[in-house]
């Protein structure tokens, strides 16, 4: 008898997701911390989202890996790339033409999807981690805020400082020196995330309706909002836009 | 497990006979170093090779120790010490790499070939700016550490149509370098002997152009990869008769794998062309994580840059300037735009893969929006990798890796 299980594991630089496909519904989802045994993290998100419908390892048809870490998991059917699964996830909650923004723990990936879902071409950042979530990690450590803290304290800013440079040391200097000036930390705050903005859109013109996902996204509500200002229009978000990578590579498990 | 399973890459049995080519190559150079003849001229890989064949130089291409550098990853532990006196990150990494190594005192010859423990040094340095300006300040440095005499040709740079104006111009600078040239070398040139290198050189021209082709056929008998390592006579042996027999044999090779239906990928399911420099220090990986992917990079900018059709032993000035001004990387976008799309079509590609090498901009072609005019005009995809072609402080395993399986992923959701 085939299983109607399927299960997609999103093994990213910073968090692991899982999202369990009972057919077409998601059952249930996990996430735990990468940390540096990726195949660990794996392991644990499989067994922390099996253990919470009731189910073993043997119940899953099919499970495919994706992230970083893809090539870790050694229980996987097979693996496919963040880029892939993140259109696909997406893709089955806005099923149209879509540019979806991805901005994730190292890198951030710009995908354009045609009418039918079909990958039209996509683009991931330079080799500078300057506009994704390890960026705002470490503006966080220079502000002394913890990271879950950052987007409150970045809304009560105005927006009147400005971060020019490309690069994450660059911009910390930048900071350093507006530390000097005394400027209040909600401004400096404000300004990483409008750092982060610009390097999304120097990445592609945007075009069409865009779609933002990833776990930077799903904790900095703000990042959107900015998105969204610089647009001019709505952004949308999924439901869970941290699980949509999980969430893409369940679908592929299920259709493969 | 999920990953791919390991395959094996298919080596070309000519391979033997090159290695034992460039090893003859590197002991005569090492051996006139050491007798004190005949003498040596150092010439960039697109230089005026011929000229300097035919005065009876010995001729070495620092490009090509660049790439054995690169290759064997020996650049990475050398060009910060070329940084470190002043040579910016973001210059040419073949001319920091090689550089450093000189400051050093370290040649990857030494490993390949037992016995040779430097490069051989030259009694003069001989550069064309067709490629760059960076050869001339690398050629430059050799110049005045040794204190020999640096000659070159200032090439024309964006060219449309190649004119006779362009030519007039370049074949007058290379008549120029005859008489420093015959005086280094002690001798007249002759202008017969200069006939029959340009004759030899337009004939291994023709026959790297007709390998090169066979990755036309469905499946490719060769990839990308391959005619990195296999371009090694074009390039440091064109207007010798050993190119020749060399490229005879490997065609004949070839087009019995065509034959054979033997492809060069096990299975090919893409076709892509590769842009820019070769990533020399993960050129194994790369042709490996292909293989994976069943996907066949048939074919290069490049490798095709040691195809010099205008190569005539009738007019031999006038047609060296020709060939080496016709080059793609003298020439203007709107015409490498045009190649390109030759390019697509001669080989039947499902995608480009553009490397944006860091200290190459010169062989670079996808920072002015080449890449996206392609897609809008033909729908042809493609991706751009970052990287370089020595420097691996510029390139991520881990980000490329992923681009490639993606990008292999959209082209499978096409078919
Ligand atoms: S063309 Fe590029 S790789 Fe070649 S010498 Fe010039 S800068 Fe270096």
């Amino acid at each position: 008898m085939t299983s109607r299980w399927s299960l997609g594991l999103d093994i990213g630089a910073s968090a692991t997701k899982a999202v369990l496909l009972d057919g077409e519904r998601v059952q249930a989802r996990a996430l735990c911390k990468s940390g540096a045994d990726f195949a660990a993290a794996a392991k644990a998100c499989r067994d922390e989202v099996l253990t919470s419908v009731g189910l073993a390892a043997c119940d899953i048809e099919r499970t495919v890996a994706t992230g970083y870490g893809r090539h870790r998991v050694d229980f996987a059917s097979t693996s496919v790339t963040e880029i892939t699964c993140h259109a696909r996830g997406c893709y089955a909650s806005f099923p149209r033409a879509i540019t979806i923004i991805d901005i994730g723990g190292q890198d951030n990936k710009v995908i354009l999807l045609e009418e039918t879902g079909a990958r039209r071409s996509f683009r991931m950042n330079r080799k500078c981690a300057a506009g994704t979530g390890a960026f705002l990690e470490e503006i966080a450590g220079q502000l002394g805020t913890p990271l879950a803290a950052l987007n409150e304290l970045a809304r009560q800013g105005t927006g009147n400082v400005e971060l020019g440079s490309f690069c994450t040391v660059f911009a910390k200097t930048e900071l350093l020196a507006w530390i000097a000036r005394g400027t209040p930390l909600p401004e400096l705050a404000r300004a990483a995330f409008r750092s982060v903005v610009k390097r999304i859109l120097e990445m592609d013109p945007l075009a069409g309706e865009v779609v933002m996902t990833g776990g930077v996204v799903a904790h900095n509500a703000l990042i959107v909002e900015l998105v969204s200002a610089a647009l001019r229009r709505e952004v949308f978000v999924p439901e869970y836009p941290q699980y949509t990578g999980a969430f893409g590579a369940a679908l592929i498990a299920r259709e493969t | 497990m999920a990953e791919a399973k390991a395959v094996e890459i298919k080596k070309l049995a000519a391979a033997g006979t090159l290695r034992k080519l460039l090893a003859d190559h590197f002991y005569e150079l090492d051996q006139a170093v050491k007798a004190g003849h005949p003498k040596i001229a150092w010439c960039t890989s697109v230089g005026p090779a011929e000229l300097l064949r035919a005065m009876g130089f010995l001729v070495y291409f620092p490009e090509n120790h660049g790439a054995m550098l690169g290759a064997s990853r020996m650049a990475t532990e050398t060009i910060p010490t070329a940084n470190a006196i002043g040579y910016s990150p973001e210059v040419c990494s073949y001319l920091t790499s090689d550089i450093g190594a000189c400051l050093q005192n370290r040649t990857p010859l030494s490993a390949a070939y037992e016995g040779i423990t430097a490069i051989p040094k030259p009694d003069v340095l001989v550069y064309n700016t067709n490629q760059c300006r960076d050869v001339q300040d690398w050629f430059a440095w050799y110049g005045q550490r040794w204190s020999r005499p640096v000659l070159g040709v200032e090439c024309y740079r964006g060219v449309g149509e190649v004119t006779d104006v362009h030519v007039a111009g370049i074949a007058g600078q290379l008549e120029a370098l005859v008489p420093p040239l015959e005086e280094i070398a002690g001798a007249r040139l002759d202008p017969e002997r200069l006939r029959e290198t340009v004759r030899l050189s337009r004939q291994c021209s023709d026959l790297w152009k007709e390998v090169l082709e066979t990755a036309a056929a469905v499946p490719s008998p060769l990839t990308f990869f391959d005619s990195t390592i296999h371009m090694a006579p074009a390039v440091v042996l064109r207007g010798t008769q050993v190119a020749l027999d060399y490229y005879r044999a490997l065609l004949a090779e070839l087009k019995a794998r065509i034959a054979d239906g033997v492809a060069a990928v096990a299975n090919e399911q893409h076709r892509l062309y590769w842009d820019g420099m070769p990533i020399w220090g993960r050129l194994r990986d790369l042709a490996t994580l292909f293989l994976e992917l069943r996907t066949c990079v048939v074919a290069s900018t490049y490798a095709n840059s040691w195809i010099f059709n205008a190569l005539d032993p009738d007019d031999p000035f006038r047609s060296m300037a020709r060939a080496y001004t016709e080059l793609f990387i003298v020439r203007s976008d709107p015409y490498k735009e045009k190649y390109l799309e030759q390019m697509i079509a001669t080989f039947a590609v499902d995608g480009l893969v553009f490397h944006d090498a860091k200290t190459c901009p010169n062989n670079t072609n996808c920072r002015h929006g080449m890449p996206q005019r392609l897609q809008e005009r033909l729908g042809v995809p493609s991706i751009t990798i970052s990287g370089d072609l020595n420097d691996l402080r510029c390139y991520s395993d881990e980000q490329t890796r992923t681009q490639i399986e993606a990008f292999v992923e959209q082209l499978a959701e096409k078919r």
